[in-house]
């Protein structure tokens, strides 16, 4: 849909509030021989049900309906695996549904949970998602997962996902990045912090200690994208339990309010006639102008250097909950980083910075949790999870993690999960002597972005305490 | 040589003969230690695929011809928006487009939007490597059409012109690939010509 309705840009509206009660999440990794998805899913339940001081059979009396985000089916050979994991949990007879959109799994899982519970239908409603990564080889998983983009136009050409991504990195890279090396630095940049923040988290799959030369001279991938500028291939289940206000309290002292939109896109990039970008709040017609002119080539929008889905998904959820400007009114966020360039892309998309300026907000030092160049905590945090570079990409469960990461921060409870050295023990994995606590001081508003494939799907997630909303 | 049957439409039907799935017998995955963790489930199969109204841009690959489509409604706000890849339907009206022939379009004006190159592939890649992918943009259309250069070195800009798999088609996208403008016949891969 290229020219818009007033129909189609109202803001969408939540019948009552809605509040996330709890989250929980497995560990990440590329492979879990020894444990079947049931196993996770159920590790990432009782996890929810233990942050709030609950067994698991105690949570589960609340609940009415269940939405199960899972992409890949033909990765684990199991057609329906919703209904086998409904069973495992003990969830049936209640009513259940699958979600599907590719990479924003996890944020739809979430979107209809929300839209379910401020409609009334339900009171109190899972959103759990999972994928199962491991049951084939990388390459055939490369074929698997490219079999995403349209089987008769693109898949065919080699096969490989990256490649689809590759060539907006490429356009990206020398309309709006001018061919920089420092561009190219900036970039590699995002990887050593993603990877670096990796290391603080113990359900995190890919922690490193890396410079950005290393990132620089990791194996090409598909140029100019490297293997260590690329998301990770995982295994694990991330839930989440949205509730509507009554329940909220019954559940939890703290629930945080929970708006969550969605945008998409043709899943072949500029595959529509351009047309005006749509403005976000803190935007204007006038900034626009000269785009081509500042960034010759930078003028086709929808184009390779920016995911439209993101734009929408973010222009109704700016609208929806109040933010005026995402840098000022959000403490924290977790962004799409399934490749680096694709996490520059989306700074522009939701407007931490304008189209063409994505890079500053790393090279200001914003997006740290502490500003390496002047120390002070960043102005707007991101990805301190690690990210899909550095902590996981099980794709149905990626979206589910990015909002239990974010309200981690916002419940003031991001130490307690990740220092914990018997979480840590449990996981099997080493606490590093330098481990640092996170935790973004006094974060009362966060927002997580989910993406699918070249931006076909997008959704945005905000989560505000209660005394902090904004309409 | 195939080791699938054949499949056959008749009478708007599939005649499928000949045997379409194999399997191998499976086997224990085990940990060191002699535990069993798993089993493997080996097998391939052939899938059926219609290509439906987009038949016709397959087909002509092989005669060295390259169809977009075109909405002509007189009612819709877009008319006259020409697409490639080929839509069957228009995405605004949703009329039925018209087959709209851009061999001569694509060999006069089609250029590099964008780029990439890969060494890697998935599994199934049938394409040499390191595949160049491009995208490629024409004047008067609204959309852009991805494929992969066979010879030469890609730059955004730069002037291409398609080539065609007209000796052994396979009917797919592949039978489409590109090369600079200039290329001379010689250089052309196996099988592909002008």
């Amino acid at each position: 849909m290229i020219k818009f309705s007033k129909q189609q840009l109202k803001t969408p509206e939540l019948m009552r509030p809605v509040y996330l009660v709890t989250v929980g999440m497995s560990p990440f990794a590329r492979a879990f021989p020894e444990t079947r998805t049931e196993e996770l899913c159920v590790e990432a339940f009782t996890e929810a049900a233990k942050f709030i001081g609950m067994t698991p059979a105690e949570l589960k009396k609340y609940i009415h309906t269940c939405y199960y985000g899972h992409f890949a089916d033909h990765f684990g050979d199991q057609l329906l695996g919703e209904a086998v994991i409904h069973d495992r949990l003990g969830l049936d007879p209640l009513g259940n549904i699958g979600v599907k959109t590719g990479g924003a799994t996890g944020g739809s899982t979430i979107w209809e949970a929300v839209k379910t519970v401020a409609s009334g239908y339900s009171d109190c409603v899972l959103a759990m998602g999972w994928e199962r990564m491991d049951e084939v080889p990388t390459d055939e998983g490369n074929h698997l997962i490219s079999c995403a983009a349209d089987k008769d136009w693109e898949t065919p050409l080699g096969h490989i996902y990256t490649g689809y991504y590759a060539v907006m990195a490429q356009k990206y890279w020398q309309v709006f990045g001018k061919q920089e090396d420092s561009f190219r630095r900036t970039l590699a940049e995002i990887s050593v912090k993603h990877h670096g923040y990796a290391r603080f988290n113990p359900f995190a799959q890919a922690p490193m200690k890396i410079t950005v030369d290393d990132v620089l001279k990791s194996p090409i991938v598909a140029h100019p994208l490297r293997v260590l500028d690329c998301c990770l291939m995982s295994v694990g289940a991330a839930c989440a339990i949205i509730c509507d206000e009554k329940t909220a309290y019954e559940l939890t002292k703290n629930p945080l309010l929970i708006y969550c939109t969605a945008g998409s896109h043709s899943l072949r990039p500029a595959c529509r006639r351009d047309m005006d970008i749509p403005l976000l709040p803190n935007e204007t017609p006038e900034q626009y102008k000269n785009l081509d002119k500042e960034f010759p080539g930078g003028e086709r929008y929808p184009g390779f250097t920016g995911f439209l889905a993101a734009r929408m998904a973010s222009y109704y959820a700016y609208n929806q909950c109040g933010i005026k400007d995402p840098t000022e009114d959000l403490d924290v966020v977790e962004l799409h980083d399934a490749f680096t360039i694709s996490d520059v892309q989306t700074y522009e998309d939701v407007g931490i910075r304008p189209y063409g300026y994505g890079r500053a907000y790393v090279e200001s030092g914003d997006c740290y949790h502490t500003n390496p160049k002047t120390g002070k905590p960043g102005k707007l945090p991101s990805n301190l999870s690690g990210g899909l570079i550095g902590c996981m990409h099980a794709v149905g469960a990626t979206g589910i993690m990015q909002v239990a990461e974010i309200g981690y921060h916002l419940w003031n409870r991001w130490a307690e999960i990740h220092g914990d050295q018997k979480r840590w023990d449990r996981y099997g994995r080493s606490k590093p002597k330098d481990w640092t606590d996170l935790q973004v001081a006094g974060a009362r508003r966060a927002m997580a972005i989910s993406h699918a494939g070249v931006g076909s799907h997008v959704t945005a997630t905000v989560l505000m305490h209660p005394d902090a909303k904004l309409r | 040589m195939n080791k699938y049957g054949t499949i056959k439409v008749i009478e708007n039907r599939y005649k499928i003969d000949g045997v379409h799935h194999f399997m191998d017998p499976n086997m224990p995955i085990r940990r060191a230690d002699g535990k069993l963790c798993g089993v493997t489930n080996p097998r391939s199969m052939n899938y059926i695929h219609s290509y439906g109204g987009e038949a016709v841009f397959f087909e002509n690959l092989s005669q060295g011809r390259l169809f977009g489509s075109k909405c002509e409604n007189p009612d819709c706000e877009f008319k006259g928006t020409v697409y490639m890849p080929f839509r069957i339907h228009c995405p605004d009206c949703l009329g039925k487009n018209t087959v709209y022939d851009l061999t001569e379009t694509a060999k006069k004006s089609s250029k590099v939007h964008t780029f990439m190159i890969t060494e890697r592939t998935g599994a199934f890649n049938t394409l040499k490597k390191p595949i160049k992918f491009i995208n490629v943009e024409f004047e008067g259309v609204s959309t852009i059409l991805m494929g992969y250069l066979s010879v030469g070195e890609p730059e955004i800009g730069m002037r291409v012109v398609p080539i065609f798999r007209k000796k052994n088609p396979t009917y797919t996208i592949t039978d489409l690939s590109w090369v600079p403008e200039g290329t001379s016949d010689s250089k052309l891969p196996e099988g592909f010509s002008f």
